[in-house]
């Protein structure tokens, strides 16, 4: 499995994506923004950092950049692509996840461990959870507020969109505790909380390596 | 033609802002009271052409593919002939 890892300028959890999709068995390969064609891949990852410096808003620069279409066609093709933190905030600028993750109701950068709640185990990336399962992964961001509009919040119960929240603590005032939402197909995922931060046990937790294994067929 | 373009972005109403509530409160740290505190970004450019109902579809089409996020902004488009 050719598992790719965007680079933009600013990304810097890369190498530990990268890392990630090796410990679980898969074939990563960076790939930098300007590329257009990815249809030799067979999902891809978009890692967290400050792409663009966050200018604008976070992500906003990196979701008109030319790699955004071959993701788009990726996902068309039923290919799974991950976008964590930076990744994330991206595929929300994109449009390709509903809603958007925005400035933490405490405007600051925080990064610390939070228990979540898998509330959904459709998608590749949360297929080897239980639902409602509890997992252990770090956040770090200033700009993780997830919202979206009532209607949105419908479309997103009513479709089972919502793939992570937060057990018991919210960190940053996401709406309803929510830190990872999917597409209709559950195929394009975005999460706040960084799978590749929790993917060996010397880290203080190897649950985030179920999200990279389940990238792999 | 010149025209000096500015886009002003807000908040829309009823959304959280962490900024202004966390100015609101430094402000009463000095012993202002202040109420309703916004922020507002402000971005300006120029454009060079000829026709202004271009440049008002134009502006109006960055802000909705990047300078704002329809989720959350408001925006308002002010266009000068320099």
């Amino acid at each position: 499995m050719k598992v790719g890892v965007i680079q933009f300028p600013g990304s810097n959890c890369d190498r530990d994506v990268y890392h990630g999709i090796e410990l679980a068995g898969g074939n990563p390969e960076y790939i930098w923004w300007s590329k257009k064609d990815l249809s030799y891949l067979d999902a891809v990852v978009i890692p967290g950092g400050f792409s663009y410096g966050d200018y604008l808003r976070a992500g906003a620069i990196a979701s008109i950049t030319p790699i955004i279409d071959g993701i788009k066609s990726l996902a068309k093709e039923e290919k799974p692509v991950l976008g964590i933190c930076n990744g994330a905030q991206i595929l929300a600028e994109v449009g390709l996840v509903p809603g958007i993750f925005t400035v933490n109701e405490n405007p600051k950068f925080n990064c610390e461990w939070v228990d979540l709640n898998v509330r959904t185990n459709r998608t590749p990336f949360t297929k080897y959870f239980k639902k409602n399962e509890s997992i252990k992964m770090p956040v770090a961001h200033a700009e993780g507020r997830y919202f979206i509009d009532e209607q949105g919040m419908d479309l997103l119960n009513d479709q089972d969109q919502i793939v992570l929240q937060f057990n018991d603590k919210n960190p940053n005032g996401s709406l309803f505790g929510i830190t990872g939402v999917c597409d209709e197909s559950g195929l394009v995922c975005a999460v706040m909380p960084h799978p590749e931060r929790a993917s060996e046990d010397i880290l203080g937790s190897s649950d985030g390596l179920n999200f990279f294994k389940g990238i792999l067929k | 033609m010149i025209f000096d373009v500015e886009v002003k972005i807000s908040l829309k109403k009823g959304m959280l802002n962490p900024e202004a509530s966390t100015i609101e409160r430094a402000l009463d740290l000095l012993g202002y009271k202040v109420e309703n505190t916004k922020t507002i970004e402000t971005i300006k450019f120029q454009i060079k052409e000829n026709d202004a109902s271009k440049v008002e579809i134009e502006v109006e089409d960055m802000c909705q593919r990047l300078l704002c996020n329809p989720i959350i902004h408001d925006y308002e488009i002010n266009i000068l002939n320099s």
